[in-house]
């Protein structure tokens, strides 16, 4: 018991760190035995050729960066070795990071809301067990500091208890949850909740969805008719579609978030569970491809672990 | 799952297959196209290193150089380690000869545990005939207890009641003094997910495990999860004695490279694998027709075991003996069809199954959809009994109210018919000509499009 409560205290308990610490953190305490960093790997090195490129290949793939994305970015890097611009291993790992930094530079734009837009509605989507009933848990927080007001709506009405699981996080924050029984219709509970939003005169609706594969397209029709159903209130709601990424998972995501953007339009990403050891490298493919905007990154269980995303301090955290 | 993978090898096997004679330049070229398409599945890159380098010993030898086909020579030598990797025979679970059997499911947050452990639980008592008791030790996710006392109640499974405010050890041992008293043979302890760089919480299941000795340690694996699956299932592994794996989520366009990862890093079998959002989903895990799939050979064997397990063979008697009987076959018992289909996982999962999967054209796959399947039903329903045992009576005004009701279209609703039509003179020649003669009339009435063979 005692340590229950020790556990659940230490979990409130909050002092900022910043994220790049955090993620350092993360990466930090397996790091040693499972991988050298790639700053590591380049320290020391007194002759730059194919094999030490070969070996920075490596490293992109096993933090699945992805077979496209590496291979143009080793291929730029073969033309400058040809071309002797590659002098020492600090121009190369300056070349690495640059080239990574340039593919998220774009898609590094902060979730705005205007304040004239209220309620400003949030639709959250993503597979199953992606973290989104976790991540809106957090977005609460980080909603309620910037002084906004929130409404949930308990739009998972499929998954067993997934309705409980929001309302814990409307109590824990006082904040409201709309809902209605397991098993009804998904639009009509958040068409219930914007209306209910508006009459309340609430700053920000965050809808909650059932994970759902993106290959079930009878599911990715109930979320296009949840998108439809928003814009009968308002037509240019939902304000922000936010796709939740498990940073765990490898190069299917790049899928996931091409089916997700074609069926509803996905304006934002949040990238879950970077506190263990994955890297999230798919990342980059998908901001390569679609140049959809990364708003957050989910860097650990705390309430407080939802920070804003920062293309420099992801690649850093990547090679450090 | 493995359907893109298998598309890939099917277009590296074309390949090489046309040679008449293979050189070591195409060889390695062969194997790159391999590695590039193992690594754009997720496979881990220390086992896609160790997959080509195996691979290329053997396909070097004098053997598939000197080989008549070389070809198919390579493509036996790839088969076979790929069936290596994953695992190569299908592991079945040990239940513990003094009931009850206790197993313990471990994993990350979000990668299916609670799924998993009421699908097991319901393939145990409806497969193994087996009583079985379930439990929460989830005392930190919100409402995690309640998703399994929810889950388990629609499943009809005995369910053990316990709250956040216990201890995750005192919950599963008296679950386990629970079960004995109910006479259960089988217990599942459902867990927290937590990442294994969490001491703390690795410390926790370490105790449970040690507090409850379960026969069965499970590690539930996401099949979608990247290059990370390695050092999971080895932080998994090094911190408790895993006795399994089981994959979930396979229902997805993940390429399954976490399938082909987890033998060869922790040398655990693959004993279960998810296949959809359905508790009934779920399936035991046979590595060698995996492998068989992957390569666009087909899955046979899990197919007709599909027809056995989920076809309610009472209702397909009844049907057999009408027939018999010199009774028609009318659109009831048509619509009867269209459900146990459904039952087997609709037409996609069939057809995955297939062989030659790799060379059916994309657009007739998905021409072949399981919307089709659900439009013919709603047209079905939306005739009255009379019309669907006579449906000679359809015409103009029927068949326009027909579509109103079913939100179709009349053309829809005549391509039933006609489908029905000729679905109906099949079963009459079954009855005179026997199965095979039946089968070719089938294949004739496929839709058109690429070599689509039935494997009859």
């Amino acid at each position: 018991m005692i340590k229950i409560f020790k556990r659940k205290n230490k979990t409130q308990e909050t002092e900022p760190v910043s994220v790049f610490d955090k993620l350092k953190t993360g990466l930090r305490s397996t790091r040693k035995v499972l991988t050298t960093p790639l700053s590591d790997l380049l320290l020391g090195k007194k002759t730059i050729d194919q094999d030490l490129l070969d070996e920075i290949e490596t490293y992109l793939l096993t933090a699945d960066v992805g077979v496209s994305v590496t291979e143009a970015l080793i291929q730029k890097l073969t033309k400058q070795l040809k071309a002797k611009q590659l002098n020492d291993e600090a121009v190369l790992l300056n070349s690495v990071r640059s080239y990574l930094e340039s593919l998220l530079k774009d898609v590094e734009k902060p979730l705005h809301i205007p304040a004239q837009q209220k309620p400003f509605v949030i639709l959250t989507v993503g597979v199953n067990g992606s973290g989104k009933t976790t991540t809106i848990g957090k977005m609460i927080k980080v909603l309620q500091n910037e002084g906004k007001t929130v409404l949930l709506a308990a739009g998972d009405t499929f998954r067993a208890a997934a309705i409980d699981q929001l309302k814990v996080w409307g109590e824990r924050n006082n904040v409201p949850v709309v809902a209605q029984q397991p098993g009804s219709d998904s639009a009509s509970v958040i068409y219930d909740a914007f209306n209910s939003a508006k009459a309340r005169g609430v700053d920000v609706l965050i809808a909650d969805t059932a994970g759902r594969l993106h290959t079930q397209s009878h599911l990715m029709e109930e979320l296009k008719k949840i998108k439809k159903v928003l814009t009968k209130i308002d037509e240019s709601a939902p304000h922000e579609v936010m796709l939740v990424i498990d940073a765990t998972l490898g190069q299917n995501s790049l899928q996931q978030a091409k089916q997700f953007h074609e069926a509803v339009g996905v304006t934002g990403i949040a990238l879950t569970k970077l506190d263990g050891t994955a890297k999230g490298g798919i990342i980059f493919a998908i901001a390569k491809e679609l140049g959809i905007p990364i708003r957050f990154i989910g860097v650990g269980e705390k309430v407080d672990d939802l920070r804003v995303f920062n293309a420099s301090d992801f690649v850093k955290a990547l090679f450090e | 799952m493995f359907a893109s993978l298998s598309e890939r090898f099917d277009g590296i096997v074309k390949n090489l297959t046309g040679r008449g004679r293979l050189t070591e330049e195409n060889i390695k070229e062969t194997l790159r196209a391999i590695r590039i398409a193992l690594l754009e599945a997720d496979v881990a890159l220390p086992v896609v290193k160790s997959f080509i380098q195996r691979v290329q010993e053997k396909a070097l030898g004098e053997k598939v150089l000197n080989s008549l086909t070389p070809g198919q020579e390579l493509t036996k030598i790839v088969k076979d380690e790929l069936t290596l990797i994953l695992g190569e025979a299908t592991a079945e679970l040990t239940l513990s000869k003094m009931p009850p059997t206790v197993i313990l499911v471990a994993g990350l947050q979000g990668a299916g545990k609670t799924t998993t452990v009421v699908k097991l639980a319901r393939f145990l008592k409806e497969q193994g005939k087996k009583k079985v008791l379930v439990t929460s030790t989830d005392i930190y996710r919100p409402a995690a207890i309640e998703q399994l006392a929810t889950l388990a109640k629609q499943t009809e499974i005995e369910y053990f009641p316990s709250s956040t405010n216990q201890d995750p050890l005192s919950i599963a041992q008296h679950a386990i003094q629970e079960a004995r008293k109910l006479s259960c043979d089988i217990v599942i302890i459902d867990t927290a997910g937590r990442l294994h760089v969490d001491n703390e919480m690795m410390q926790e299941i370490k105790k449970l495990h040690a507090g409850v000795q379960p026969t069965e340690t499970l590690f539930v694996v996401d099949s979608m999860t990247g290059q990370d699956a390695v050092h999971t299932a080895n932080a998994f592994n090094d911190a408790l004695p895993l006795t399994g794996v089981v994959l979930t989520k396979t229902d997805g366009d993940a390429r399954g490279g976490a399938a082909l990862s987890v033998w060869e890093t922790i040398h655990k079998p693959i004993k279960f694998i998810g296949t959809g959002e359905k508790i009934d989903q779920f399936e035991i895990f046979h590595p060698e027709r995996i492998a068989t799939r992957i390569l666009g050979m087909g899955d046979i064997v899990s197919l007709v075991e599909d027809v056995h397990q989920k076809i309610d063979q009472k209702k397909a008697e009844k049907v057999a003996k009408k027939l018999k009987s010199g009774k028609r076959f009318d659109l009831e018992d048509f619509l009867e069809q269209l459900e146990q289909m459904n039952h087997m996982g609709g037409i996609s999962s069939i057809i995955s199954k297939l062989p030659g999967l790799g060379s059916v054209p994309k657009a007739l796959k998905e021409q072949v959809n399981d919307k089709m399947f659900l439009k013919m039903k709603a047209i079905i329903q939306s005739m009255t009994i009379k019309e669907r045992r006579f449906p000679d009576l359809i015409k103009g005004s029927r068949k326009r109210r027909i579509a109103m009701g079913s939100g179709t279209e009349v053309q829809e609703v005549n391509r039933l018919l006609k489908q029905f039509d000729r679905m109906q003179k099949m079963m009459k020649k079954l009855k005179k000509g026997g199965m095979m003669n039946a089968m070719r009339q089938l294949q004739g009435s496929l839709p058109p499009g690429g070599d689509f063979n039935l494997p009859f």
